[in-house]
């Protein structure tokens, strides 16, 4: 699709003017879609939420208004208009797919990733596009007072403290994910090591896949050493 | 039994099918709350008991106090789940549900509803400068154009390019799939795979 992409580009001589943009991140269309992809991917496998990849979403967003202008200009009965709005359509869903699978883990898990964001250092990225967090602390706060109103109200007092009862669940960070591997990468700790066994590591060869635990290997996704597929 | 009012509630959810919502038990959940605050009572009053120097009602205390917290869980796991219920139609049915949805809703639910709907619009206008909507897009596109066949009269329907068609039972037509994915969802139109 890639390819299409850049051939398109070409051969229909329209004027991208979004190249200038594309210097500052040093990055072409295609690039930065196969970042998406990447990230999409990655967020559709893994059992948590990962950090927020807002410059994506915005730069995509920006290319997608763009060839929607293009689109326009160009003739209708155009052949390549057909291979462009595909191509547009495409985009789109991965982008919102993206998106969507984001917002179905923050309204499971609200009162989680609050906490994480509660307690994160100034140092570290958020989970949340600002947007989502006010998404979800709207949400969180909208749940709490539904409860609120038609149950905890009318039981006694001392039960009343909701105490992060939806809290109760967590993503399983246990659970078994596929991955690919993008760099070499020695000796990752997959068991800690307990009184009976020793460590037990694994070494990480490009282009190797494997299924593993998803908790020993978690940081190594977010730092795109590996790929979830 | 203590708190078997409140395990029907937790059976009556399971034995509705996923997709479909079931009359709001205002009743049931009258009477669990009303169960926990004569509980409540009790155990207030066995505790002021006990510390008058009565002996041998703690067991009972604590039986109870299980009880309670068994109601409140319940209680909580009942309207929290109707509400991941309501939350689901919201993607499937858009932002007005079906009647026959609405009559089995509470009041509060259907504020929860409205104020979902708002909150999910406000997100999805903020996304980049001009908003996108997530709920269309929903299946990997395959092909710019499908095959569609009416399920009902709609009446007159105007694609993007400027032409009016009209919608009537048992006609097919090729439509652009952007164009006619909410109606798919919807049930005026079906996909024709073939």
């Amino acid at each position: 699709m890639n390819s299409l992409n850049q051939q398109s580009f070409n051969d229909s001589n329209v004027d991208y003017d979004e190249d200038s943009e594309e210097e500052a991140e040093a990055l072409t269309a295609a690039e930065v879609f196969a970042k998406l992809e990447e990230a999409w991917l990655n967020e559709k496998f893994s059992p948590e939420l990962l950090e927020a990849k807002t410059e994506i979403v915005e730069c995509i967003m920006d290319q997608i208004k763009v060839m929607e202008e293009n689109l326009l200009k160009c003739k209708k009965d155009d052949m390549k208009i057909c291979i462009h709005k595909m191509e547009l359509d495409r985009i789109r869903f991965v982008l919102s797919s993206y998106l969507r699978i984001r917002l179905q883990k923050i309204q499971n898990y609200t009162a989680y990733y609050l906490n994480i964001e509660n307690q994160r250092t100034d140092k570290q990225a958020s989970l949340f596009s600002p947007e989502e967090l006010k998404f979800a602390k709207e949400f969180h706060s909208s749940i709490d007072k539904h409860l609120t109103e038609l149950a905890m109200q009318h039981m006694p007092s001392i039960l009343q403290n909701l105490n992060d009862n939806l809290s109760g669940n967590k993503p399983d960070l246990d659970c078994y994910v596929f991955l690919r591997v993008n760099e070499d990468t020695d000796s990752v700790v997959i068991d800690e090591e307990t009184t009976e066994t020793g460590e037990e590591t694994v070494d990480f060869q490009k282009d190797e896949q494997h299924i593993i635990r998803y908790q020993p290997i978690r940081h190594l996704v977010s730092s795109s050493q590996l790929t979830l597929i | 039994m203590l708190a078997s009012k409140a395990f029907e509630l937790i059976k009556e959810l399971s034995r509705g099918n996923s997709g479909s919502l079931s009359p709001y038990n205002e009743d049931c959940i009258r009477q669990v709350l009303d169960e926990m605050k004569s509980l409540y009572e009790q155990n207030q009053k066995d505790v002021s008991d006990t510390v008058a120097g009565e002996t041998g009602l703690f067991s009972g205390v604590q039986v109870r106090h299980a009880a309670l917290e068994r109601n409140k869980r319940c209680l909580l796991t009942y309207l929290y789940k109707r509400l991941q219920i309501i939350q689901e139609m919201r993607w499937e049915f858009g932002s007005v549900l079906p009647m026959d949805i609405r009559y089995n809703m509470c009041e509060q639910e259907i504020s929860w509803f409205n104020r979902y709907n708002k909150m999910l619009a406000v997100y999805m206008r903020s996304i980049g400068d001009s908003g996108l909507d997530l709920t269309q897009d929903m299946q990997p596109p395959k092909s710019l154009y499908i095959e569609v066949r009416c399920l009902k009269d709609h009446g007159e329907f105007e694609t993007q390019d400027g032409n009016i068609i009209v919608l009537k039972r048992n006609n097919q037509h090729f439509l652009l799939r952007s164009e006619c994915e909410h109606l798919i969802r919807q049930g005026v139109l079906e996909h024709v795979t073939n």
